[in-house]
Protein backbone atom coordinates (compact mmCIF):
# COMPACT_ATOMS: atom_id res chain seq x y z
CA UNK A 1 0.00 0.00 0.00
CA UNK A 2 1.19 3.52 -0.83
CA UNK A 3 2.46 5.59 2.08
CA UNK A 4 0.28 8.59 2.74
CA UNK A 5 0.68 11.87 4.59
CA UNK A 6 -1.49 13.17 7.44
CA UNK A 7 -2.98 15.72 5.06
CA UNK A 8 -3.89 13.05 2.53
CA UNK A 9 -5.57 11.00 5.24
CA UNK A 10 -7.59 14.05 6.32
CA UNK A 11 -8.64 14.74 2.73
CA UNK A 12 -9.78 11.17 2.13
CA UNK A 13 -11.62 10.99 5.46
CA UNK A 14 -13.30 14.36 4.82
CA UNK A 15 -14.44 13.20 1.38
CA UNK A 16 -16.32 10.36 3.09
CA UNK A 17 -18.43 12.89 4.99
CA UNK A 18 -20.02 13.85 1.69
CA UNK A 19 -22.96 11.96 0.23
CA UNK A 20 -23.83 11.79 -3.42
CA UNK A 21 -26.22 14.61 -4.27
CA UNK A 22 -25.13 16.79 -1.36
CA UNK A 23 -24.94 20.51 -1.98
CA UNK A 24 -21.72 21.63 -0.40
CA UNK A 25 -20.07 24.94 0.29
CA UNK A 26 -16.42 24.42 -0.51
CA UNK A 27 -13.38 26.19 0.86
CA UNK A 28 -10.03 26.39 -0.91
CA UNK A 29 -7.17 24.06 -0.15
CA UNK A 30 -7.82 20.79 1.62
CA UNK A 31 -11.67 20.98 1.55
CA UNK A 32 -11.56 21.71 -2.17
CA UNK A 33 -9.47 18.60 -2.79
CA UNK A 34 -11.76 16.54 -0.53
CA UNK A 35 -14.85 17.66 -2.48
CA UNK A 36 -13.24 16.98 -5.84
CA UNK A 37 -12.10 13.57 -4.58
CA UNK A 38 -15.64 12.71 -3.48
CA UNK A 39 -16.96 13.84 -6.86
CA UNK A 40 -14.54 11.52 -8.65
CA UNK A 41 -15.29 8.55 -6.40
CA UNK A 42 -18.56 7.96 -4.55
CA UNK A 43 -20.38 11.29 -5.09
CA UNK A 44 -20.42 12.21 -8.80
CA UNK A 45 -23.52 14.35 -8.31
CA UNK A 46 -22.02 16.48 -5.55
CA UNK A 47 -22.97 20.11 -6.17
CA UNK A 48 -20.11 22.47 -5.30
CA UNK A 49 -20.88 26.05 -4.31
CA UNK A 50 -18.24 28.65 -3.43
CA UNK A 51 -18.96 31.69 -1.29
CA UNK A 52 -17.84 33.90 -4.18
CA UNK A 53 -21.19 32.99 -5.74
CA UNK A 54 -20.29 30.22 -8.16
CA UNK A 55 -23.03 27.59 -8.06
CA UNK A 56 -22.36 24.08 -9.36
CA UNK A 57 -18.68 24.66 -10.10
CA UNK A 58 -16.72 21.96 -11.85
CA UNK A 59 -13.17 23.32 -11.87
CA UNK A 60 -10.86 21.89 -14.55
CA UNK A 61 -7.84 22.62 -12.34
CA UNK A 62 -7.09 23.37 -8.70
CA UNK A 63 -8.09 26.95 -7.84
CA UNK A 64 -5.71 28.95 -5.65
CA UNK A 65 -8.55 31.08 -4.29
CA UNK A 66 -12.32 30.78 -3.94
CA UNK A 67 -12.70 33.53 -6.53
CA UNK A 68 -10.67 31.97 -9.35
CA UNK A 69 -12.15 32.20 -12.88
CA UNK A 70 -11.97 28.41 -13.24
CA UNK A 71 -14.84 28.23 -10.73
CA UNK A 72 -17.07 30.46 -12.85
CA UNK A 73 -16.39 28.99 -16.29
CA UNK A 74 -18.77 26.09 -16.90
CA UNK A 75 -20.62 26.54 -13.60
CA UNK A 76 -24.34 25.96 -13.36
CA UNK A 77 -24.80 29.60 -12.37
CA UNK A 78 -22.86 32.55 -11.03
CA UNK A 79 -24.69 34.85 -8.64
CA UNK A 80 -23.79 38.00 -6.68
CA UNK A 81 -22.54 37.37 -3.14
CA UNK A 82 -25.72 38.76 -1.63
CA UNK A 83 -27.65 36.04 -3.44
CA UNK A 84 -25.30 33.18 -2.57
CA UNK A 85 -25.52 34.15 1.09
CA UNK A 86 -29.26 34.95 1.15
CA UNK A 87 -30.94 32.55 -1.25
CA UNK A 88 -28.60 29.60 -0.93
CA UNK A 89 -26.94 29.70 2.49
CA UNK A 90 -29.27 31.56 4.82
CA UNK A 91 -32.38 30.00 3.30
CA UNK A 92 -31.06 26.53 4.14
CA UNK A 93 -30.24 25.29 0.62
CA UNK A 94 -26.75 24.08 1.47
CA UNK A 95 -26.24 20.70 3.12
CA UNK A 96 -22.58 20.71 4.11
CA UNK A 97 -19.99 23.39 4.78
CA UNK A 98 -16.29 22.95 5.41
CA UNK A 99 -14.55 24.97 8.08
CA UNK A 100 -11.14 25.28 9.63
CA UNK A 101 -9.68 27.63 12.18
CA UNK A 102 -6.85 28.40 14.52
CA UNK A 103 -8.77 27.12 17.55
CA UNK A 104 -11.74 24.86 18.33
CA UNK A 105 -13.36 24.23 21.71
CA UNK A 106 -15.24 21.27 23.16
CA UNK A 107 -18.57 22.53 21.76
CA UNK A 108 -17.16 22.86 18.26
CA UNK A 109 -16.95 26.66 18.20
CA UNK A 110 -14.16 27.89 15.97
CA UNK A 111 -11.87 30.91 16.12
CA UNK A 112 -10.37 32.34 12.95
CA UNK A 113 -10.22 35.95 14.17
CA UNK A 114 -7.54 36.62 16.81
CA UNK A 115 -5.20 34.88 19.22
CA UNK A 116 -5.16 36.84 22.47
CA UNK A 117 -7.14 39.95 23.25
CA UNK A 118 -9.33 41.27 20.43
CA UNK A 119 -8.27 44.88 20.98
CA UNK A 120 -4.58 44.05 21.34
CA UNK A 121 -4.07 40.72 19.57
CA UNK A 122 -0.99 38.53 19.79
CA UNK A 123 -1.80 37.19 16.34
CA UNK A 124 -4.27 38.79 14.02
CA UNK A 125 -5.90 36.11 11.85
CA UNK A 126 -7.89 36.80 8.66
CA UNK A 127 -11.33 36.79 10.33
CA UNK A 128 -14.59 35.20 9.29
CA UNK A 129 -15.01 35.65 5.60
CA UNK A 130 -18.12 33.52 5.22
CA UNK A 131 -17.25 31.16 8.08
CA UNK A 132 -19.70 32.65 10.62
CA UNK A 133 -22.54 32.23 8.11
CA UNK A 134 -21.48 28.75 7.03
CA UNK A 135 -21.39 27.62 10.67
CA UNK A 136 -24.79 29.20 11.35
CA UNK A 137 -26.76 28.14 8.28
CA UNK A 138 -25.63 24.86 6.70
CA UNK A 139 -27.28 21.63 7.79
CA UNK A 140 -23.95 20.25 8.97
CA UNK A 141 -20.34 21.37 9.02
CA UNK A 142 -17.14 19.38 8.71
CA UNK A 143 -14.06 20.81 10.39
CA UNK A 144 -10.55 19.97 9.22
CA UNK A 145 -7.57 21.12 11.28
CA UNK A 146 -4.36 19.92 12.91
CA UNK A 147 -4.66 18.55 16.44
CA UNK A 148 -2.62 20.27 19.18
CA UNK A 149 -3.01 21.75 22.68
CA UNK A 150 -2.73 25.22 21.21
CA UNK A 151 -5.49 24.60 18.69
CA UNK A 152 -7.82 22.68 21.02
CA UNK A 153 -8.13 24.98 24.05
CA UNK A 154 -10.78 24.69 26.75
CA UNK A 155 -12.17 27.98 25.49
CA UNK A 156 -11.48 29.78 22.20
CA UNK A 157 -10.25 33.41 22.29
CA UNK A 158 -13.01 34.56 19.92
CA UNK A 159 -16.05 32.68 18.62
CA UNK A 160 -15.97 33.38 14.89
CA UNK A 161 -18.12 30.38 13.96
CA UNK A 162 -20.51 29.14 16.65
CA UNK A 163 -20.71 25.42 17.39
CA UNK A 164 -23.10 23.95 19.97
CA UNK A 165 -23.14 27.16 22.01
CA UNK A 166 -25.13 26.33 25.15
CA UNK A 167 -25.39 22.71 23.97
CA UNK A 168 -27.56 21.41 21.13
CA UNK A 169 -30.63 22.98 22.68
CA UNK A 170 -28.93 26.35 23.21
CA UNK A 171 -27.82 26.39 19.60
CA UNK A 172 -31.37 25.74 18.45
CA UNK A 173 -32.71 28.54 20.63
CA UNK A 174 -30.32 30.97 18.98
CA UNK A 175 -32.02 30.16 15.69
CA UNK A 176 -28.95 28.42 14.29
CA UNK A 177 -29.31 25.50 11.90
CA UNK A 178 -27.26 22.30 11.89
CA UNK A 179 -23.93 22.36 13.69
CA UNK A 180 -20.59 20.58 13.49
CA UNK A 181 -20.94 16.94 12.46
CA UNK A 182 -17.29 15.89 12.33
CA UNK A 183 -13.88 17.23 13.27
CA UNK A 184 -11.10 15.59 11.29
CA UNK A 185 -7.55 16.10 12.50
CA UNK A 186 -4.15 14.53 11.90
CA UNK A 187 -4.80 12.26 14.90
CA UNK A 188 -8.46 11.33 15.05
CA UNK A 189 -12.03 11.86 13.94
CA UNK A 190 -14.41 13.43 16.44
CA UNK A 191 -18.20 13.68 16.45
CA UNK A 192 -20.55 15.34 18.94
CA UNK A 193 -22.72 13.62 21.57
CA UNK A 194 -26.36 14.24 22.43
CA UNK A 195 -25.45 17.35 24.42
CA UNK A 196 -23.27 18.72 21.64
CA UNK A 197 -19.92 17.93 23.26
CA UNK A 198 -17.01 16.68 21.17
CA UNK A 199 -16.31 12.95 21.37
CA UNK A 200 -13.53 10.90 19.75
CA UNK A 201 -15.00 8.36 17.35
CA UNK A 202 -11.95 6.97 15.62
CA UNK A 203 -8.19 7.13 16.04
CA UNK A 204 -5.93 7.23 13.01
CA UNK A 205 -3.58 4.25 12.54
CA UNK A 206 -0.70 4.33 15.09
CA UNK A 207 -2.29 7.12 17.16
CA UNK A 208 -2.93 6.37 20.85
CA UNK A 209 -5.63 7.62 23.18
CA UNK A 210 -2.89 9.26 25.24
CA UNK A 211 -1.64 11.20 22.21
CA UNK A 212 -5.11 12.65 21.62
CA UNK A 213 -5.58 13.51 25.30
CA UNK A 214 -2.17 15.15 25.27
CA UNK A 215 -3.06 17.29 22.25
CA UNK A 216 -6.43 18.42 23.63
CA UNK A 217 -6.89 21.23 26.15
CA UNK A 218 -9.71 19.56 28.05
CA UNK A 219 -10.60 16.08 29.22
CA UNK A 220 -12.01 14.97 25.88
CA UNK A 221 -14.49 12.09 25.82
CA UNK A 222 -13.97 8.88 23.85
CA UNK A 223 -16.74 6.77 22.38
CA UNK A 224 -17.07 3.30 23.95
CA UNK A 225 -16.26 1.65 20.66
CA UNK A 226 -13.47 3.88 19.35
CA UNK A 227 -12.55 2.59 15.92
CA UNK A 228 -9.42 2.89 13.81
CA UNK A 229 -9.78 5.36 10.95
CA UNK A 230 -9.80 3.56 7.62
CA UNK A 231 -6.59 4.47 5.78
CA UNK A 232 -6.73 5.85 2.22
CA UNK A 233 -6.70 3.41 -0.68
CA UNK A 234 -4.04 3.47 -3.39
CA UNK A 235 -6.68 4.70 -5.83
CA UNK A 236 -7.56 7.67 -3.61
CA UNK A 237 -3.93 8.63 -3.06
CA UNK A 238 -3.24 8.28 -6.74
CA UNK A 239 -6.14 10.60 -7.64
CA UNK A 240 -4.90 13.24 -5.20
CA UNK A 241 -1.30 13.09 -6.41
CA UNK A 242 -1.84 12.83 -10.14
CA UNK A 243 -5.04 14.79 -10.73
CA UNK A 244 -6.25 16.87 -7.81
CA UNK A 245 -3.05 18.43 -6.48
CA UNK A 246 -0.31 17.32 -8.89
CA UNK A 247 2.08 20.03 -7.74
CA UNK A 248 1.55 19.24 -4.09
CA UNK A 249 0.44 22.79 -3.32
CA UNK A 250 -1.79 21.67 -0.47
CA UNK A 251 -0.61 18.12 0.10
CA UNK A 252 3.14 18.59 -0.21
CA UNK A 253 3.85 18.22 3.49
CA UNK A 254 2.36 16.26 6.35
CA UNK A 255 1.88 19.13 8.78
CA UNK A 256 -1.61 19.96 7.54
CA UNK B 1 -23.42 62.32 -22.02
CA UNK B 2 -19.86 61.09 -21.87
CA UNK B 3 -18.29 60.59 -18.47
CA UNK B 4 -14.91 59.49 -19.76
CA UNK B 5 -11.84 60.56 -17.83
CA UNK B 6 -8.23 59.55 -17.56
CA UNK B 7 -7.46 57.70 -14.31
CA UNK B 8 -5.48 60.52 -12.67
CA UNK B 9 -8.21 63.06 -13.27
CA UNK B 10 -11.02 60.75 -12.14
CA UNK B 11 -9.23 59.90 -8.90
CA UNK B 12 -8.26 63.49 -8.07
CA UNK B 13 -11.85 64.64 -8.64
CA UNK B 14 -13.57 61.72 -6.89
CA UNK B 15 -11.41 60.93 -3.85
CA UNK B 16 -10.62 63.45 -1.10
CA UNK B 17 -8.69 63.10 2.15
CA UNK B 18 -10.69 61.61 5.02
CA UNK B 19 -13.32 59.94 2.86
CA UNK B 20 -14.77 56.46 3.04
CA UNK B 21 -13.80 54.57 -0.11
CA UNK B 22 -15.14 51.15 -1.11
CA UNK B 23 -12.99 49.06 -3.44
CA UNK B 24 -15.29 46.60 -5.22
CA UNK B 25 -14.58 43.13 -6.59
CA UNK B 26 -14.45 39.77 -4.87
CA UNK B 27 -11.08 38.31 -5.95
CA UNK B 28 -12.21 39.18 -9.50
CA UNK B 29 -11.94 42.71 -10.97
CA UNK B 30 -10.07 44.28 -8.07
CA UNK B 31 -9.31 47.93 -8.89
CA UNK B 32 -5.52 47.79 -8.55
CA UNK B 33 -4.80 50.55 -11.09
CA UNK B 34 -7.12 52.95 -9.26
CA UNK B 35 -5.58 52.01 -5.90
CA UNK B 36 -2.10 52.70 -7.26
CA UNK B 37 -3.24 56.10 -8.54
CA UNK B 38 -4.52 56.96 -5.03
CA UNK B 39 -1.11 55.98 -3.65
CA UNK B 40 0.65 58.20 -6.21
CA UNK B 41 -1.63 61.13 -5.47
CA UNK B 42 -1.18 60.57 -1.73
CA UNK B 43 -4.74 60.92 -0.47
CA UNK B 44 -4.66 60.63 3.31
CA UNK B 45 -6.73 59.44 6.21
CA UNK B 46 -9.05 57.30 4.10
CA UNK B 47 -11.39 54.71 5.53
CA UNK B 48 -10.83 51.95 3.03
CA UNK B 49 -13.51 49.29 2.80
CA UNK B 50 -13.76 45.95 1.02
CA UNK B 51 -14.75 42.39 1.89
CA UNK B 52 -11.29 40.99 1.21
CA UNK B 53 -8.58 43.62 1.77
CA UNK B 54 -6.21 41.77 -0.59
CA UNK B 55 -2.76 43.05 -1.59
CA UNK B 56 -4.14 46.46 -2.58
CA UNK B 57 -4.87 47.25 1.08
CA UNK B 58 -1.39 46.13 2.19
CA UNK B 59 -0.15 48.65 -0.38
CA UNK B 60 -2.50 51.47 0.68
CA UNK B 61 -1.59 50.87 4.35
CA UNK B 62 2.16 50.84 3.66
CA UNK B 63 1.81 54.04 1.60
CA UNK B 64 0.12 55.76 4.55
CA UNK B 65 -3.19 56.44 2.75
CA UNK B 66 -5.46 54.57 5.16
CA UNK B 67 -6.36 55.38 8.76
CA UNK B 68 -9.21 52.90 9.04
CA UNK B 69 -9.96 49.56 7.48
CA UNK B 70 -13.41 47.98 7.33
CA UNK B 71 -13.38 44.39 6.09
CA UNK B 72 -14.58 40.81 6.46
CA UNK B 73 -11.58 38.66 5.50
CA UNK B 74 -8.05 39.99 5.79
CA UNK B 75 -5.89 37.34 4.17
CA UNK B 76 -3.83 36.90 1.03
CA UNK B 77 -6.46 34.75 -0.73
CA UNK B 78 -5.22 31.21 -1.19
CA UNK B 79 -1.77 32.06 0.18
CA UNK B 80 -1.99 32.98 3.85
CA UNK B 81 -1.49 36.11 5.94
CA UNK B 82 -1.90 39.66 4.74
CA UNK B 83 1.34 40.87 6.25
CA UNK B 84 1.01 44.65 5.88
CA UNK B 85 -2.42 44.52 7.48
CA UNK B 86 -1.07 42.38 10.34
CA UNK B 87 1.86 44.75 10.97
CA UNK B 88 -0.56 47.67 11.26
CA UNK B 89 -2.97 45.84 13.58
CA UNK B 90 -0.46 43.93 15.72
CA UNK B 91 2.42 46.42 15.90
CA UNK B 92 1.11 49.78 14.63
CA UNK B 93 3.52 49.75 11.64
CA UNK B 94 3.75 52.13 9.81
CA UNK B 95 1.09 53.63 12.09
CA UNK B 96 -1.89 52.58 14.18
CA UNK B 97 -4.96 51.77 12.16
CA UNK B 98 -8.58 51.49 13.26
CA UNK B 99 -10.49 48.40 12.18
CA UNK B 100 -14.17 47.58 11.90
CA UNK B 101 -14.87 43.96 11.21
CA UNK B 102 -17.77 41.93 9.84
CA UNK B 103 -18.31 38.58 8.19
CA UNK B 104 -18.76 38.53 4.40
CA UNK B 105 -22.53 38.42 4.61
CA UNK B 106 -22.55 41.20 7.21
CA UNK B 107 -20.51 43.59 5.08
CA UNK B 108 -22.33 42.75 1.84
CA UNK B 109 -25.67 43.16 3.66
CA UNK B 110 -24.54 46.62 4.78
CA UNK B 111 -23.95 47.61 1.16
CA UNK B 112 -27.25 46.11 0.04
CA UNK B 113 -29.08 48.13 2.73
CA UNK B 114 -27.25 51.26 1.51
CA UNK B 115 -28.21 50.45 -2.07
CA UNK B 116 -31.85 49.96 -1.04
CA UNK B 117 -32.06 53.11 1.03
CA UNK B 118 -32.85 51.20 4.22
CA UNK B 119 -31.20 52.05 7.56
CA UNK B 120 -30.16 48.47 8.36
CA UNK B 121 -30.33 44.86 7.24
CA UNK B 122 -31.35 41.82 9.32
CA UNK B 123 -29.40 38.60 8.94
CA UNK B 124 -29.16 35.14 10.38
CA UNK B 125 -25.57 35.44 11.59
CA UNK B 126 -23.60 36.54 14.66
CA UNK B 127 -25.88 35.01 17.30
CA UNK B 128 -23.71 32.79 19.46
CA UNK B 129 -20.54 34.44 18.14
CA UNK B 130 -18.19 37.00 19.74
CA UNK B 131 -18.93 39.73 17.16
CA UNK B 132 -21.73 41.20 19.24
CA UNK B 133 -19.23 41.92 22.05
CA UNK B 134 -16.60 43.53 19.83
CA UNK B 135 -18.43 45.52 17.18
CA UNK B 136 -21.06 47.89 18.56
CA UNK B 137 -22.48 48.42 15.06
CA UNK B 138 -23.67 44.81 15.03
CA UNK B 139 -26.83 44.69 17.13
CA UNK B 140 -29.88 42.51 17.63
CA UNK B 141 -33.58 43.27 17.21
CA UNK B 142 -36.65 41.43 18.32
CA UNK B 143 -38.44 39.62 15.51
CA UNK B 144 -41.75 41.53 15.18
CA UNK B 145 -43.47 38.46 13.72
CA UNK B 146 -44.39 35.05 15.09
CA UNK B 147 -42.47 32.94 12.58
CA UNK B 148 -38.72 32.43 12.87
CA UNK B 149 -36.24 33.12 15.66
CA UNK B 150 -37.15 35.56 18.45
CA UNK B 151 -34.13 37.71 17.79
CA UNK B 152 -32.09 38.63 14.72
CA UNK B 153 -28.77 40.37 14.19
CA UNK B 154 -28.77 43.62 12.25
CA UNK B 155 -26.03 45.63 10.56
CA UNK B 156 -26.21 49.32 9.63
CA UNK B 157 -26.47 50.50 6.02
CA UNK B 158 -23.20 51.43 4.34
CA UNK B 159 -23.22 54.31 1.86
CA UNK B 160 -19.57 55.02 1.09
CA UNK B 161 -18.51 58.45 -0.13
CA UNK B 162 -16.88 56.78 -3.11
CA UNK B 163 -17.00 53.32 -4.68
CA UNK B 164 -14.35 52.30 -7.16
CA UNK B 165 -15.65 49.38 -9.18
CA UNK B 166 -14.52 47.55 -12.27
CA UNK B 167 -16.35 45.79 -15.08
CA UNK B 168 -15.31 44.25 -18.38
CA UNK B 169 -16.88 46.86 -20.61
CA UNK B 170 -19.11 49.92 -20.59
CA UNK B 171 -20.25 52.66 -22.90
CA UNK B 172 -19.12 56.24 -22.36
CA UNK B 173 -22.17 56.92 -20.18
CA UNK B 174 -21.14 54.20 -17.74
CA UNK B 175 -23.62 51.44 -18.57
CA UNK B 176 -21.53 48.42 -17.70
CA UNK B 177 -21.55 44.79 -18.75
CA UNK B 178 -20.27 42.56 -16.03
CA UNK B 179 -19.81 38.77 -16.03
CA UNK B 180 -18.05 36.04 -14.12
CA UNK B 181 -17.93 36.47 -10.33
CA UNK B 182 -19.74 39.75 -9.64
CA UNK B 183 -19.22 39.68 -5.87
CA UNK B 184 -20.53 42.88 -4.30
CA UNK B 185 -19.73 45.20 -7.21
CA UNK B 186 -23.34 46.06 -8.08
CA UNK B 187 -24.32 46.71 -4.45
CA UNK B 188 -21.28 48.96 -3.98
CA UNK B 189 -22.13 50.99 -7.08
CA UNK B 190 -25.74 51.52 -5.97
CA UNK B 191 -24.76 52.29 -2.36
CA UNK B 192 -22.07 54.92 -2.94
CA UNK B 193 -22.45 58.68 -3.34
CA UNK B 194 -19.83 58.83 -6.09
CA UNK B 195 -18.91 55.97 -8.41
CA UNK B 196 -15.69 55.59 -10.38
CA UNK B 197 -16.15 52.83 -12.95
CA UNK B 198 -12.96 51.43 -14.47
CA UNK B 199 -13.37 49.07 -17.44
CA UNK B 200 -11.23 46.93 -19.68
CA UNK B 201 -12.74 48.64 -22.70
CA UNK B 202 -15.19 51.38 -23.55
CA UNK B 203 -17.56 50.16 -26.25
CA UNK B 204 -20.28 51.63 -28.42
CA UNK B 205 -23.66 52.00 -26.72
CA UNK B 206 -25.14 49.53 -29.23
CA UNK B 207 -22.96 46.77 -27.79
CA UNK B 208 -24.45 47.41 -24.37
CA UNK B 209 -28.00 47.75 -25.68
CA UNK B 210 -27.69 44.45 -27.59
CA UNK B 211 -27.59 42.53 -24.30
CA UNK B 212 -29.41 44.53 -21.61
CA UNK B 213 -29.57 41.63 -19.13
CA UNK B 214 -25.79 41.80 -18.82
CA UNK B 215 -25.87 45.48 -17.84
CA UNK B 216 -25.43 45.14 -14.09
CA UNK B 217 -24.39 48.73 -13.44
CA UNK B 218 -26.51 51.44 -15.07
CA UNK B 219 -24.82 54.68 -16.13
CA UNK B 220 -27.31 56.58 -13.98
CA UNK B 221 -25.31 55.68 -10.85
CA UNK B 222 -21.87 56.22 -12.43
CA UNK B 223 -19.92 59.50 -12.25
CA UNK B 224 -16.60 58.68 -13.89
CA UNK B 225 -15.77 56.14 -16.60
CA UNK B 226 -12.11 55.20 -17.03
CA UNK B 227 -10.80 52.81 -19.67
CA UNK B 228 -7.85 50.93 -18.22
CA UNK B 229 -6.92 47.63 -19.90
CA UNK B 230 -5.35 45.18 -17.43
CA UNK B 231 -6.40 47.55 -14.67
CA UNK B 232 -6.99 44.65 -12.29
CA UNK B 233 -3.62 42.90 -12.55
CA UNK B 234 -2.62 40.85 -10.50
CA UNK B 235 -6.34 40.20 -9.98
CA UNK B 236 -8.18 39.26 -13.16
CA UNK B 237 -10.97 40.06 -15.59
CA UNK B 238 -13.03 37.04 -16.66
CA UNK B 239 -12.50 36.35 -20.35
CA UNK B 240 -9.70 38.95 -20.66
CA UNK B 241 -6.88 37.64 -18.45
CA UNK B 242 -6.33 35.17 -15.63
CA UNK B 243 -5.46 35.84 -12.01
CA UNK B 244 -1.69 36.15 -11.67
CA UNK B 245 -1.37 33.58 -8.89
CA UNK B 246 2.43 33.87 -8.99
CA UNK B 247 2.14 37.52 -8.00
CA UNK B 248 0.02 36.58 -4.99
CA UNK B 249 2.60 34.00 -3.94
CA UNK B 250 5.43 36.52 -4.52
CA UNK B 251 3.63 39.11 -2.41
CA UNK B 252 4.08 36.83 0.59
CA UNK B 253 7.83 37.49 0.28
CA UNK B 254 7.69 41.11 -0.88
CA UNK B 255 5.51 42.04 2.10
CA UNK B 256 7.78 40.36 4.68
CA UNK B 257 8.76 43.80 6.04
CA UNK B 258 7.47 47.35 5.82
CA UNK B 259 10.76 48.32 4.13
CA UNK B 260 10.53 45.67 1.42
CA UNK B 261 6.91 46.68 0.81
CA UNK B 262 7.98 50.33 0.47
CA UNK B 263 10.72 49.29 -1.96
CA UNK B 264 8.12 47.53 -4.07
CA UNK B 265 5.89 50.63 -4.02
CA UNK B 266 8.86 52.77 -5.09
CA UNK B 267 9.52 50.53 -8.03
CA UNK B 268 6.01 49.63 -9.19
CA UNK B 269 3.85 52.55 -8.14
CA UNK B 270 5.79 55.76 -7.45
CA UNK B 271 8.31 55.25 -10.27
CA UNK B 272 5.68 54.69 -12.94
CA UNK B 273 3.42 57.49 -14.11
CA UNK B 274 0.37 55.38 -14.84
CA UNK B 275 -0.93 51.90 -15.63
CA UNK B 276 0.53 51.93 -19.13
CA UNK B 277 4.04 52.33 -17.72
CA UNK B 278 3.34 49.61 -15.15
CA UNK B 279 2.34 47.25 -17.95
CA UNK B 280 5.39 48.16 -20.04
CA UNK B 281 7.56 47.37 -17.03
CA UNK B 282 6.03 43.91 -16.58
CA UNK B 283 7.46 41.13 -18.70
CA UNK B 284 5.19 40.64 -21.72
CA UNK B 285 5.65 36.88 -21.37
CA UNK B 286 3.83 37.18 -18.09
CA UNK B 287 0.76 38.52 -19.83
CA UNK B 288 0.90 35.85 -22.50
CA UNK B 289 0.77 33.23 -19.75
CA UNK B 290 -2.33 34.86 -18.33
CA UNK B 291 -4.32 34.74 -21.57
CA UNK B 292 -7.26 32.35 -21.28
CA UNK B 293 -8.56 30.26 -24.15
CA UNK B 294 -11.86 31.32 -25.62
CA UNK B 295 -15.11 30.09 -24.14
CA UNK B 296 -17.88 32.00 -25.84
CA UNK B 297 -21.34 31.96 -24.31
CA UNK B 298 -23.88 30.81 -26.86
CA UNK B 299 -25.46 33.78 -28.56
CA UNK B 300 -28.96 34.62 -27.42
CA UNK B 301 -31.67 36.09 -29.60
CA UNK B 302 -33.22 39.18 -28.01
CA UNK B 303 -35.52 39.40 -30.96
CA UNK B 304 -36.20 42.52 -32.98
CA UNK B 305 -39.46 44.13 -31.91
Amino acid sequence: MTDYTDTELMIVRAAKELEDGDITLVGVGVPNIACNLAKRTHAPDLEMIYESGTIGSNPSKLPLSIGDPVLATGARSVVPMIESFEYYLQAGRIDVGFLGGAQIDRWGSLNSTVIGDYEDPTVRLPGSGGACEIASNTHRTVVIMPHSQRRFPEEVDFVTSPGYVGGREGRKQLGLRGGPAAVITDKAVMGFDDDGEMIVESLHPNVTTAAVLDATGWDIQFAEDVAETTPPTDHEINLIRTELDPNGIYTGDSSG
Amino acid sequence: MTKRYEMDEAISKAVSDGEQVYFGGFTHLIPFAAGHEIIRQGQKDLEVVRTTPDLIFDQLIAAGCASKLTFSYAGNPGVGSLRGFRRAVEDGVPHEIAIEEYSHFGLVSRLAAGAKGLPFAPLQSYRGSSYLEHNESIRTIENPYDEGPNELAVVPALSPDVAIVRAQRADAEGNAHLWGITGEVVEAAFAAETVVLVVEEVVDRNVIRSDPNRTRIPGTVVDYVVEEPYGSHPSYAQGYYDRDNEAYLEWDKISQSHESTRDWLDEWVYSVANRTEYLEKLDTGRFLNLQPGTGFATTIDMGAY
